[in-house]
């Protein structure tokens, strides 16, 4: 590290810091705040349009609740204004519903939560609790959120297509993407930049975590959010390129007219295909779960870590099992590489590949125990505040373990032949995805709401937040395992025409009702997070919350540098003495 | 900058590298898990095949051969170049990196001639999934070239106005754009005996 600039307060003449600050502040608006290679800029640029793109993706599902609710009805006031074409007399059409589901999927998924977790949390937090004063690489930093930029709105715009956007699910699965309408082939572009996007990120991560850790900071000292992350980007960079070459493969099927994806001899609407043939439908299944299965740890790592830092500092003791934690977490990273095809089991590739994923599927649920048992042992003789973050992140706990417990029967090959492909494996991802992640990233956005803005939110808002989504989300979701139970298949337009689908239809209407519910409780928290930048109250103690890390060495809200002076870190993270006083990792005293 | 940022020009005391250079390699091992996918999709395509045509009935290996030498000998000036820097001498260098710049070129357009001769073969890409392989691999490779010239342009053009004012950073520079350029090299050296010899 530099030391000469180590130490002092520094506004004096010839300090870098206050010299990179000083020109900083000299900057253009767009150069400050629209084109900026500020990580933190980049944070909130990654934070914001993700969280907007959630809620695009969150309304996509609203409309689709309605169809799923009162299958053949008319969508009130909505469906007049959408159009005859795709909604004829105010009816949602199936082919508006197979959109509806694909671009939910894809848009949560690759432009609402992955940017979120790692493009805002990592952004912001990572470089600040390793103690650097930026990413490794400012402008390809800026560059990777600009291609995310563009990869959502290829993805938006492919809703105006004619025919609308790409239907053929978010996993895309051939022959039927490859016929699909010409929206597919903007589908696969747009994963391409999104891909990109991520690929720059996680090579900025992984440099910056390990080049510019500061002084003292070795790796088991480490916060959890940073060994989460750093466990994310390689999963991104290693995982991520055979989707890319799995879309460049399916994009030549489409528009140069290959078999990749084809089989000899496919018939269509009753017509034999004008193709080669020789291809392999499930050549692009392995590989697409070959990502989106670690895809699964991305979703699911950060928060982690982001639930850790919360626990953490609110149950004011030290974490039960740092280093048990991150080997599981590094062990888990692993081990995603190798139970991609339990995603597979009802395609026929067999038994013997069967029974190996079925066993590495097993092994994988005991690291995700482990974590989960460690946080549970952090809360034990904890004298826990109950802060608004932290109600979110305790939350985090229960639903997590719903949704890995309900994963077990689908990773095991004979129970999943029943449940394969029905809304009990909905409900099982969104346990893990939604009141799982979600919950965490929402505890992660107040938790350092106030080091961002300077502002504290409203406590009294942030629990009717909590208390009202927390029922709504549990009333979508857990009837999803009943449905799935009773054999209702998933991404049916309208179930009723079955005899058994029918029977549980009254689910359907709950389902609906519990996702409205859940939207109108996003209003208070919108509200709270808007209007709290002007009226909340200010916050200018650098650590609120008595955290241990490093961003609560920084001034509130951070400067462009981060840190006046470069910190050195004398300890491990979330270090309390016997007068439970915490004992930052950035100050000497014991 | 390098107070805001350290390990710019300077290896790192642990990791014994740069940051650039460590961006590199990770950049280089996404690129392995890019290129493996389709490896694998050419090994599953042909084992699940009933009719494969031998490489070297349908493709010109003597063309594939030539290309072969021009890339390995691009590499081999690629180094060249980087060790010119190393060694101070600036002019050789700029003649080393115009040679491989030079190279990849001749390599495209002995490539375009070779799918010329295909489409006046009538071969395409749809035609079978034999020629949808070699034209996707072949293709992406091309384009991992034309990366190559771009940034090799770059530092034997504009770029190398850095080596007056930081000489190791631009040196590091080099060393990236060669491990680049080693591993465009060696997805060929497994393109052409995969493609044109089995």
């Amino acid at each position: 590290m530099s030391h000469d600039s180590h130490g002092h307060g520094g506004h004096g003449h010839g300090n870098p810091l206050a010299d990179a600050m000083e020109h900083y502040s000299h900057l253009s608006f767009w150069r400050k705040y629209v084109f900026s290679t500020d990580h933190k800029v980049i944070g909130i640029q990654y934070a914001v349009t993700a969280m907007c793109f959630l809620l695009v993706g969150f309304g996509l599902m609203l409309l689709m609740r309605w169809q799923l609710a009162f299958p053949g009805e008319p969508l009130p006031v909505i469906g007049k204004l959408l159009g005859e074409a795709l909604f004829p007399g105010g009816v949602m059409s199936p082919e508006m519903y197979n959109q509806l589901g694909a671009m939910h999927g894809t848009i949560m998924i690759f432009m609402g939560v992955v940017p979120l977790s790692v493009g805002g949390f990592g952004n912001y937090l990572l470089p600040i609790q390793v103690g650097a004063h930026d990413m490794a690489f400012p402008k390809l930093n800026m560059m990777s959120y600009w291609v995310y930029f563009c990869g959502g709105i290829v993805m938006m715009l492919s809703f105006l297509m004619p025919g609308g956007a790409a239907a053929s699910g978010w996993t895309s699965y051939p022959p039927l993407s490859v016929i699909a309408s010409n929206a597919q082939s903007w589908w696969l572009v747009g994963m391409v930049f999104l891909i990109t996007s991520s690929l720059l990120g996680s090579v900025n991560t992984i440099v910056t975590a390990i080049q510019l850790r500061v002084k003292g900071l070795n790796f088991f000292r480490f916060p959890v959010l940073v060994w989460a992350q750093l466990i994310t980007a390689f999963l991104l960079l290693l995982a991520f390129p055979p989707l890319e070459a799995a879309g460049v493969l399916q994009l030549m099927d489409r528009v140069a007219g290959t078999s990749f994806f084809l089989p000899s001899g496919l018939v269509v609407s009753g017509e034999q295909l004008h193709v080669s043939g020789g291809g392999n439908p499930l050549l692009w299944q392995h590989l697409f779960w070959f990502l989106a299965h670690p895809e699964v740890y991305v979703l699911i790592l950060p928060a982690v870590g982001i639930v850790a830092e919360i626990l953490c500092t609110n149950t004011r003791k030290p974490l039960y099992g740092y280093k048990t934690l991150v080997y599981s977490m590094i062990f888990l990273g692993f081990t995603s590489f190798i139970v991609w095809a339990h995603h597979m089991f009802m395609t026929g590739m067999g038994t013997t590949l069967s029974s190996f994923f079925q066993a590495t599927t097993m092994i994988i649920s005991i690291p995700s125990v482990i974590i989960l048992t460690t946080f549970l042992l952090t809360l034990y003789g904890a004298s826990i505040r109950y802060t608004v973050p932290m109600l979110f992140a305790v939350a985090f706990l229960p639903m997590f373990a719903i949704g890995g417990l309900t994963g077990l029967p689908l990773g095991l090959t004979a129970s999943d032949i029943a449940l394969h492909d029905t809304y009990y494996v909905i409900g099982h991802f969104h346990y893990v995805v939604a009141p799982g992640t979600l919950f965490a990233l929402m505890a992660g956005v107040y938790h350092w709401y106030p080091k961002v803005t300077g502002r504290m939110f409203n406590q009294t808002l942030g629990k009717i937040h909590f208390w009202g989504s927390i029922i709504a989300i549990n009333g979508i979701f857990m009837p999803m395992f009943f449905m799935g139970l009773a054999g209702v298949s998933r991404r049916l337009y309208d179930q009723t025409t079955y005899a058994h689908g029918k029977v549980a239809q009254p689910l359907n209407v709950v389902m609906s009702y519990a996702a409205w519910s859940l939207a109108i409780m996003q209003l208070p928290f919108l509200y709270n997070l808007i209007v709290s930048l002007w009226k909340g109250e200010k916050v200018a103690a650098e650590n609120p919350w008595g955290g241990t890390t490093l961003e609560w060495a920084t001034p509130t809200p951070p400067p462009h540098v981060n840190f006046p002076a470069t910190p050195e870190v004398f300890r491990e993270p979330y270090q309390y003495n016997s007068a439970r006083q915490i004992m930052p990792q950035f100050s000497k005293e014991n | 900058m390098s107070a805001l940022i350290p390990y710019i020009d300077e290896p790192h005391p642990v990791t014994g590298v740069t940051n650039g250079k460590f961006g590199t390699w990770l950049f280089l091992a996404s690129e392995v898990m890019l290129f493996g996918a389709l490896f694998s999709t050419y090994i599953i395509l042909r084992t699940g095949s009933t009719s494969w045509p031998h490489g070297y009935e349908v493709l010109n290996i003597p063309m594939g051969t030539v290309n072969t030498v021009i890339l390995i000998t691009s590499s081999v000036t690629m180094v060249l170049a980087w060790a010119s820097l190393k060694m101070n001498q600036f002019g050789k260098f700029k003649l080393f990196l115009g040679t491989t710049i030079l190279l990849s070129c001749v390599f495209l357009v002995i490539k375009y001639f070779e799918y010329a001769a295909k489409f006046q073969h009538e071969h395409y890409p749809w035609s079978s999934t034999y020629f949808a392989i070699y034209f996707t691999m072949t293709g992406l490779h091309g384009i991992h070239i034309i990366g190559g010239i771009v940034v090799n342009g770059y530092l034997w053009g504009p770029g190398s106005k850095m080596w007056k004012a930081n000489p190791e950073q631009f040196a590091g520079r080099v060393e990236c754009a060669g491990l680049y350029w080693h591993f465009v090299d060696l997805v060929w050296i497994f393109l052409f005996p995969v493609l044109y010899l089995l």
